[in-house]
């Protein structure tokens, strides 16, 4: 075998640009016809010899080496197999990765937040200066509850109210907080019992404060019983194998399933159909709103959630931010119209030629020319 | 028929009819499998977080070299969270929510703008390509029209009058049916499921099968 430098295959190694670091890039040019396999070598500054990395995809002659420190010097080399001939290429320049501060391929999102943010700040300040003037629509499920507290209350049984399994950082777990705060206050001034179980230790500390305050809004201070707040534990199944025992043996009248829920949706949802009581579900869990929706009689969809808290709590920010969220769709719906003109005006270019497409952009063409005349 | 003659086999066994037995009402051996299962996943959450966080993520990292002192920082942070068990400094907890909360909003906001909704928009585009058979013609327009009226069943801050109070109508029937199979899909899902726990009943346990 015959080892040749051949200055037409050549190699390049440069930091990979937009990236967290960790990670160097290297392309290789002028593959030799015939190459069956190309090899890529790195020898890191201070030792002697090179390492295997990897082989080089022969239709891409690009390979991320994701296996590199930052600041750590290296040199590669790459070696292009042919049945008869070893062809190397070789950088001349030690090449090393760094992280990047930004993520240029990331702009439009960055546009978007801070268009997103601008507007978020304009309705949450008008939200502040006319609370009333922003409108959002009442929501079935938000007038379902004062009945379902009534209800338990009725029967003499208590209200049990299961804030879901995420933690406080997740949106449907805060928006679950603010509808507790609603339920609490109505439970107060029915004099009814709230039991309220708790898969994570903060959100149960949240909660215990949200209720306790809501009892003292309500003139019940005294009704509050902190031990109602519990924690079970932070395993899914037996977080729902526990709410289960709680249904059967509590018997509540008025069940609340509002915030984050996982798979076990539907063995809660099911256990509070069996015992009778009038079940309230709210979740941004989108993939386990067809369970709630099956066994409840009320269900917040998703992003209702948020809506509802904002119509409870009256708070500008909420309101600003729901009327944000509307605004945005509308931007996303006219961009998606943008984009339905755009991308049907570039495929028509790719597919010029075919006469089906072709005569229907003729008759556009001939439908604007006559509205133009 | 071979009876298992391993204990564990018997004890998840029996364990898995207490919980079955739910299925008839509520009773002391259900109550029993419940506790034993919660105090276990008590116990089995204690030993992850210590094996899987303390020891490699705070105390390797402090105590042995190369010592990382940066973390003390971090360390600091999240120990303020155990103010909650005072009266007089549960204001602490404020700190470790608010950097645990913006952190967290930062790294999700632009991902699940750029998943969730710049990409959904764009994949939502309407072009000749998707228009290559009757069948696949029927389905974008039904997609596409689907997106908008269910974006529009979630428009909240404008009263359902005019055309918005129909378009979200037809929005609702989209998500219904949406929920239909996606229940449909996670029952076959539950259900082998049940067969996995039958065949240990029938198979590990009482070797008929």
């Amino acid at each position: 075998m015959i080892f040749l430098l051949i200055l037409s295959f050549t190699i390049s190694a440069k930091d990979t640009p937009d990236d967290a670091g960790g990670s160097i890039t290297i392309n290789v040019y002028n593959i030799p016809e015939g190459t069956e396999q190309i090899e890529l070598y790195r020898l890191t500054k201070g030792d002697t010899l090179f390492e295997e990395v990897g082989l080089i995809p022969i239709f891409k002659g690009e390979l991320d080496d994701a296996t590199v420190t930052d600041g750590v010097l290296y040199l590669y080399k790459a070696t292009a197999l042919t049945p008869d001939t070893v062809y190397v290429a070789e950088i001349k320049e030690f090449a090393s990765s760094s992280p990047e501060w930004f993520n240029k391929s990331r702009t439009s999102v960055l546009l978007f937040i801070a268009l997103f943010w601008v507007v978020i700040l304009v309705y949450i300040q008008l939200a502040k200066k006319n609370p009333e003037g922003l409108f959002i629509r009442k929501l079935p499920p938000l007038e379902a509850m004062d009945e379902a507290v009534g209800r338990a209350t009725e029967m003499g049984k208590p209200v049990l109210y299961v804030p879901g399994i995420e933690y406080i950082t997740d949106a449907g777990t805060l928006a679950s907080i603010t509808i507790l705060a609603k339920v609490g206050r109505k439970v107060a001034e029915y004099e009814t019992r709230i039991i309220n179980p708790h898969f994570d230790p903060i959100v149960m500390t949240t909660a215990q404060e949200t209720l306790k305050n809501a009892f003292s809004e309500a003139g019940r201070p005294d009704a509050f019983n902190k031990d109602d707040v519990f924690y079970l534990t932070s395993e899914q199944f037996g977080f729902a194998a526990g709410v289960d025992g709680i249904m059967l043996r509590e018997r509540p009248g008025a069940i609340f399933l509002q915030g984050y829920f996982y798979a076990e949706s539907l063995i809660l949802a099911e256990t509070g159909y069996s015992i009778g009581a009038i079940q309230i579900a709210g979740t941004n869990a989108t993939t386990q709103l067809p369970f709630f929706v099956a066994a409840c009689d009320y269900v917040l969809l998703g992003e209702e959630m948020f809506a509802a808290s904002a119509y409870i709590s009256k708070e500008p920010r909420l309101l600003g931010s729901i009327k944000g969220s509307d605004l945005a769709k509308s931007v996303l719906l006219v961009l998606i119209g943008v984009g339905v003109i755009f991308g049907t005006f570039a495929a028509i270019k790719n597919v010029a030629g075919n006469p089906v497409y072709m005569e229907i952009f003729d008759r556009i063409l001939e439908f604007l020319a006559r509205t133009a005349e | 028929m071979s009876i298992s003659t391993s204990i564990w086999v018997w004890i998840a066994a029996l364990l898995t009819l207490m919980i079955y037995s739910f299925l008839y009402k509520e009773n002391p051996f259900y109550r029993l499998a419940e506790h034993i299962f919660m105090g276990l996943s008590i116990g089995y959450s204690v030993v992850i977080l210590w094996y899987n966080y303390i020891l490699p993520r705070i105390y390797e990292p402090l105590f042995f070299p190369p010592h990382q002192w940066s973390l003390i920082f971090p360390i600091l942070i999240g120990m303020m969270t155990f103010g909650i068990f005072s009266e007089k400094y549960n204001w602490l907890i404020k700190y470790p929510l608010a950097v645990y909360v913006a952190g967290y909003a930062g790294v999700q906001i632009p991902l699940q703008l750029q998943t969730m909704i710049l990409r959904q928009a764009e994949a939502s585009f309407l072009t000749p390509d998707k228009f290559t058979s009757l069948f696949s013609s029927f389905n974008a327009l039904l997609i596409f029209a689907g997106l908008v009226t269910t974006l529009i069943y979630f428009y909240f801050s404008a009263k359902r009058e005019h055309g918005l109070g129909g378009a979200s109508q037809v929005g609702i029937i989209f998500i219904m049916i949406a929920f239909g199979a996606a229940f449909g899909y996670t029952v076959m899902a539950r259900i082998s499921l049940l067969i996995g726990r039958m065949q240990f009943l029938l198979q590990d346990w009482l070797g008929i099968m």
